[in-house]
């Protein structure tokens, strides 16, 4: 593998893990497979997009960057957003199905609705042509030993550090992260011991949304901006919550980054067309040699 | 009025070989409670297995072996069944949702392959000449049309019946007993993971089949054909027809399509040219929003199963949240 795969690997894996993180959370604390998910890192990108469109100042290349002072901006007031998106989502459909008690699966399928519904609806508003937030080349610096990134890479990669360290650090030390570790274990026993399960159930979404905001634009901002943008990394993103172990944070960074990894693998070897099927044979693998996953707890 | 009559039977036959994957769906979901994401790769394998066994041989393109359409049908069946099989043997002893997964991520791979092994399956450009059933007949697109119904209507009714009486036999009692509350069925000393491989696998081989069908009543098949707006649409016949029951997943199909039918045409005719692409993603907007409206308002659907168990038993899910109800509902 050429070094300059890994550097590919590791910026597309940071991207998949910032997106992994909601899916894994989700999943663990609400107990399904949220199909709509990669619709919050379109939306995210759009919305960034859309700030920064309307606006039209503040995008003249920052530095070595290729974007300017406002796109930072933009990107926060995006993962709001999505963020608010991923809550309203909650609800108007899924905590009717909590609230009727509903099968998981039917929360699935209304997931699997969801998105193509919010998928279609970013086509209908901005059509399916790709968009970019800047047209800016950029140089990518040499590191010695055939090592090379853009200034844009290496700020993803270190702005992808910073989240996973905040949200980490949110889950372990302070006092809504334990709330919501309480309600993934038990939900019943987290209400008898005074735990607001709807501020949890809230946290959640809202986090999910903006971590797959900010992959929105960072994707938005070193490939491209179109609507199939997040569903197209759907299937990355499950391949590393399992891998990482349901759940669990570090893990589905760590995921992220073997799939991004193996992406890049396949492109090399193989051929960029077959990019896609990587992640179907990391799942596979997962679930044949270890479903619970690295990091997750062993259950049936 | 000779014109009208074509056009009906070619929008039935469409529809019922939709029938066809519909029922292979109810047989996973509604009979089993299997989730499977990936009807699309399902149904492409169909038609592609089919497609490739009796298409003539072509140059520099592996197989096309000229064999006879019912054989073709039959290899797709056979291959739907031996890789649901082997899908739901990976995921069945998992999670419920790991089999959606895993599924979704077979028809992103099956799609894929399609596209990229040109030599095997024409890749972007589709496979061609595949042999249409009572072509003699292509003259006469009245007659053709017709006899294509007909026999659509023959194969999905046979499938039906077969279904229908897996459904009241011993068999299709214990999937929904396992699919109502497997720990029950399990202690009663069914083999749940035994019997719903099975259900999965069958469910398989009639999508393949309904995709075999298709694709030999228009001839070419494309991978653009076989996209998840696919898997989305059989979805939501079978819920708009009623999961469960037979009857609903065949008038879901028909209602669903006549929608899609309909709506597109509106869409034709209203929206000026230059706006086409967005009118069609507004259907697809329309279509997932009344998928989830009915999924909150109507879960049984129009038809809806016909009602087994006691009628004190109370729905299923994960009673960790059903207990989280507020009384008061």
């Amino acid at each position: 593998m050429s070094p300059q795969a890994i550097v590919d690997g590791l910026v597309a894996g940071s991207m998949i893990g910032l997106g992994a993180i909601g899916v894994t959370l989700t999943y663990s604390i609400l107990r399904f497979a949220n199909f709509a998910h990669g619709e919050f890192i379109a939306w995210g990108a759009y919305f960034a997009l859309a700030l920064v469109s309307v606006l039209g100042i503040g995008m003249e290349p920052l530095g070595p960057f290729s974007f300017g002072w406002l796109l930072p901006l933009a990107a926060i007031v995006a993962a709001v957003l999505a963020g608010g998106l991923a809550i309203l989502l909650d609800r108007l459909l899924f905590s009717s199905f909590r609230a009727r008690g509903s099968a998981t699966i039917i929360m699935v399928i209304a997931s699997f609705g969801a998105s193509m519904a919010l998928r279609a609806l970013l086509e209908f508003v901005f059509t399916s042509k790709p968009v970019y937030f800047t047209r800016e080349l950029q140089i990518a610096v040499r590191f010695g030993g055939g090592l090379r990134a853009t200034p844009d890479q290496i700020l993803m990669l270190a702005t992808t550090v910073v989240l996973v360290v905040a949200i980490h650090l949110l889950l372990t030390r302070t006092a809504i992260g334990r709330q919501m570790r309480a309600v993934s274990e038990n939900p019943v026993l987290a209400r008898v011991a005074g735990v607001d399960v709807g501020k949890v159930v809230r946290t959640v979404w809202f986090l999910g949304g903006a971590l797959a905001a900010a992959a929105g634009v960072m994707a938005g901002l070193l490939v491209q901006i179109r609507p199939y943008m997040g569903f197209d990394l759907l299937l990355p993103l499950f391949a590393a919550a399992i891998l990482g172990g349901i759940g669990s944070v570090p893990g589905a960074i760590l995921g992220g980054i073997v799939v991004g990894l193996c992406e890049a693998l396949a492109v090399q070897t193989i051929g960029a067309e077959w990019r896609a099927a990587a992640a179907f044979a990391v799942l596979t693998a997962v679930l044949v040699l270890r479903p619970q996953g690295l990091f997750g707890k062993a259950r049936r | 009025m000779i014109d009208l009559l074509g056009y009906g039977a070619f929008f039935l036959t469409i529809a019922l070989s939709y029938a066809i994957i519909c029922l292979g769906l109810n047989v996973q979901w509604g009979q089993a409670g299997l989730f499977n994401v990936g009807v699309a790769g399902f149904v492409a394998i169909g038609a592609y297995v089919s497609g490739l066994l009796t298409t003539p041989a072509l140059a520099g393109r592996v197989g096309g072996f000229s064999l006879p359409i019912p054989i073709g049908w039959a290899a797709a069946m056979v291959a739907g069944a031996v890789l649901s099989y082997a899908l739901g043997w990976l995921t069945i002893r998992l999670r419920s949702d790991y089999l959606a997964i895993t599924t979704f991520g077979f028809a992103v791979t099956a799609q894929l392959a399609a596209l990229n092994l040109e030599r095997l399956t024409g890749g972007p450009f589709g496979m061609s000449f595949i042999p249409r059933p009572f072509s003699a007949f292509a003259a006469d697109p009245l007659r053709f049309g017709l006899f294509n119904l007909g026999l659509v209507a023959l194969v999905l009714l046979a499938m039906f019946l077969a279904v229908e009486r897996l459904s009241s036999s011993p068999f299709g009692r214990v999937l929904r007993a396992i699919r109502e509350d497997e720990t029950a069925a399990v202690s009663l000393g069914k083999d749940a993971k035994h019997f719903r491989l099975k259900a999965f696998a069958l469910g398989g081989a009639l999508m393949a089949l309904g995709g075999a069908v298709q694709a030999h009543f228009i001839g070419f098949i494309a991978p653009d054909n076989y996209l998840p707006l696919l898997t989305f649409q059989v979805w939501t016949m079978l819920i708009v027809g009623g999961s469960g029951n037979n009857l609903g997943a065949v008038v879901g199909a028909v209602v669903v399509w006549a929608l899609w039918a309909v709506s597109a045409s509106a869409i034709g005719a209203l929206v000026p040219a230059d706006q086409q692409a967005r009118g069609a993603s507004l259907q697809i907007v329309l279509i997932g929003v009344a998928l989830c409206v009915i999924l909150l308002l109507r879960p049984r659907g129009l038809i809806g199963e016909r009602r087994t168990i006691s009628r004190f038993a109370d729905g299923r899910g994960d009673t960790r949240w059903r207990r989280l109800r507020r009384p008061d509902r």
